[in-house]
């Protein structure tokens, strides 16, 4: 396990490699869906927002209101990332970030994207919603949540040890790409055999 | 006024029954009647919204025992020390934490699927709208996400209820009995179903049930990583485009160790089972032993121009529950 803390600088960042299991810790901001086509088309981050060294998180997590006006996370596992592909690479280059959690991985754009700025994904458990939120240890703020609704707002994050592999590096590899390759050439020898 | 008192001024309001009682009765007697009537009625709605909320928290919150124990199994399978066995892992502590803190095993509560089947002559339309105001209620509790969004605007109203949401698949059958099966199914394996109609020359799949195999395991192929594995199947061979989809998610309401009573299909489930398991995709595409942890298939009639392999796909925080209710409103039993 590797501990991996804020800020994520490029050279703690390329030196992950696929395969590598991590603990986060630091500020992370949720995105999702309707982020990623707000920025793709133009849109500006909140004032308070800053992906520079940071991590961003797809998810929608279930967020309870309470009486001081503050909220507690109950449940955070990832969202499936490959919506994103059309967007992530210009949100990668224009905001700087150097890790994006989801799951279910990436392709092509997003991986040349880590290569080329620095940026590594980070994969982690999906549907394990309670053992993420855990990690979650408060929420800081959240942005666009009238705009985009709860799920699809922009939370701000302070996780503690949350855990992920690197399954996309900032060296061109991926470790979707790989599993893809050996599971399609396992199914052809199993039809050749019939 | 409270939250089924509403419910049975409404329903008095709008049973068409009732208005003509108000209309010709003129004794007090009758009017004490009416009173009687709708107080019952109220009585029912209020201990049937509580047993479907009850049913909505546990659905969220506690995986069926028929799923845990094949991912206790898998866990068990995998190589120590490998990112499958590490992943399956925090599923199983997810699984256990879920369940102790009675919050979602996953933050996508899904779309909410109830399967209710019913006497001849019981009110579907009751329950529908006391099952809606139990999905409400349950989203304030935190049982559920807001997760329901209008397709037109965009606008999530946090309720849950809108258009089609939550659906419902009420089937008659001649027994007193009434029960409630509830699927809540996530977003991220909802994107992964499949349907192919075959032939499909790039699979080199045929209209036969090899053609089937082949079509499935291509979705296996597909749904590599996305839908949250180990996930399983449900799947249907023939229909038309809507009841293919629509027999195929009632195929995930077996049980994960029952066999199937067509030999054929049953055959066809092993192999695809023993097959998909194979190919080295592993929990979260990570690779790894367990690709899958269950196939479920069953056949509808179809016309001679269509041959559809409709494919369902359930990832492994299988949230499926079922009650019998007694006395139509009140849990007696729990299904699975």
């Amino acid at each position: 396990m590797i501990k991996l803390s804020f800020p994520f600088s490029e050279e703690k960042i390329r030196a992950l490699k696929v395969g590598d299991e991590v603990l986060i810790s630091g500020t992370v901001f949720t995105g999702r869906d309707a982020v990623h086509k707000y920025l793709h088309e133009g849109g500006a981050l909140p004032d308070g927002v800053s992906f520079k060294d940071g991590i961003i998180y797809h998810c929608g997590p279930v967020m309870m209101k309470q009486a001081d006006g503050s909220y507690i996370c109950t449940a955070a596992g990832p969202t499936t990332s490959i919506r994103e592909e059309p967007y992530q690479w210009q949100v990668i280059r224009d905001f700087g970030l150097r890790g994006v959690i989801g799951k279910g991985g990436m392709g092509a754009k997003t991986q040349a994207a880590c290569k080329e700025y620095g940026c590594v994904y980070l994969h982690g458990i999906g549907g394990a919603a309670q053992v993420l939120a855990e990690c979650i240890k408060k929420v800081n703020n959240v942005y666009f949540l009238e705009k985009f609704g709860s799920p699809e707002a922009i939370w701000e994050l302070a996780v503690v040890d949350f855990p992920a592999v690197v399954t996309i590096d900032a060296h061109g590899n991926s470790l979707h790409e790989e599993v893809l390759a050996k599971s399609q050439a396992a199914l052809a020898r199993g039809f050749d055999c019939r | 006024m409270g939250v089924s008192a509403r419910a049975a001024s409404r329903h008095a309001s709008q049973c068409e029954a009732c208005h003509l009682r108000i209309r010709t009765s003129t004794g007090f007697n009758k009017i004490d009647a009416l009173r009687r009537k709708a107080y019952a009625a109220a009585n029912f709605m209020s201990e049937l919204l509580n047993s479907l909320i009850e049913l909505i928290r546990r659905t969220s919150a506690e995986i069926p025992g028929d799923v845990h124990k094949v991912i206790l199994a898998s866990l068990e399978n995998e190589k120590q020390g490998s990112l499958a066995a590490n992943a399956l892992k925090i599923v199983d502590q997810n699984i256990a934490l879920a369940k102790n803190k009675s919050q979602p095993i996953c933050q996508d509560t899904g779309s909410i699927l109830f399967y209710v089947d019913v006497p001849v002559g019981y009110d579907q339309i009751t329950f529908a709208e006391t099952a809606r105001e139990a999905v409400t209620l349950a989203t304030k509790k935190g049982y559920l996400r807001q997760n329901s969004v209008d397709s037109l605007t965009g606008k999530n109203d946090g309720t849950n209820v809108g258009p089609g949401a939550p659906a419902f698949h009420f089937h008659q059958h001649r027994s007193a009995e009434v029960s409630v099966k509830l699927v809540l199914k996530g977003g991220g394996c909802e994107n992964v179903g499949a349907q192919y109609s075959l032939p499909d020359d790039a699979l080199h799949a045929n209209r036969d049930l090899d053609g089937c195999r082949k079509a499935i395991l291509d979705a296996v192929l597909q749904a590599q990583g996305k839908g949250c594995g180990p996930g399983v199947l449900g799947v249907c061979i023939g229909g038309d485009r809507a009841t293919g989809y629509e027999l195929s998610k009632t195929q995930l309401l077996r049980l994960l160790d029952d066999r199937n009573p067509e030999p054929k299909l049953d055959a066809l489930e092993q192999d695809i089972l023993k097959t998909a398991n194979e190919l080295g995709i592993g929990p979260m595409g990570f690779g790894g032993k367990t690709t899958l942890l269950g196939v479920k298939i069953c056949a509808a009639n179809r016309v001679p121009a269509s041959y559809f392999v409709s494919i369902s796909y359930m990832c492994w925080a299988f949230r499926r529950q079922g009650v019998l209710l007694n006395g139509v409103s009140k849990i007696e039993k729990w299904i699975y």
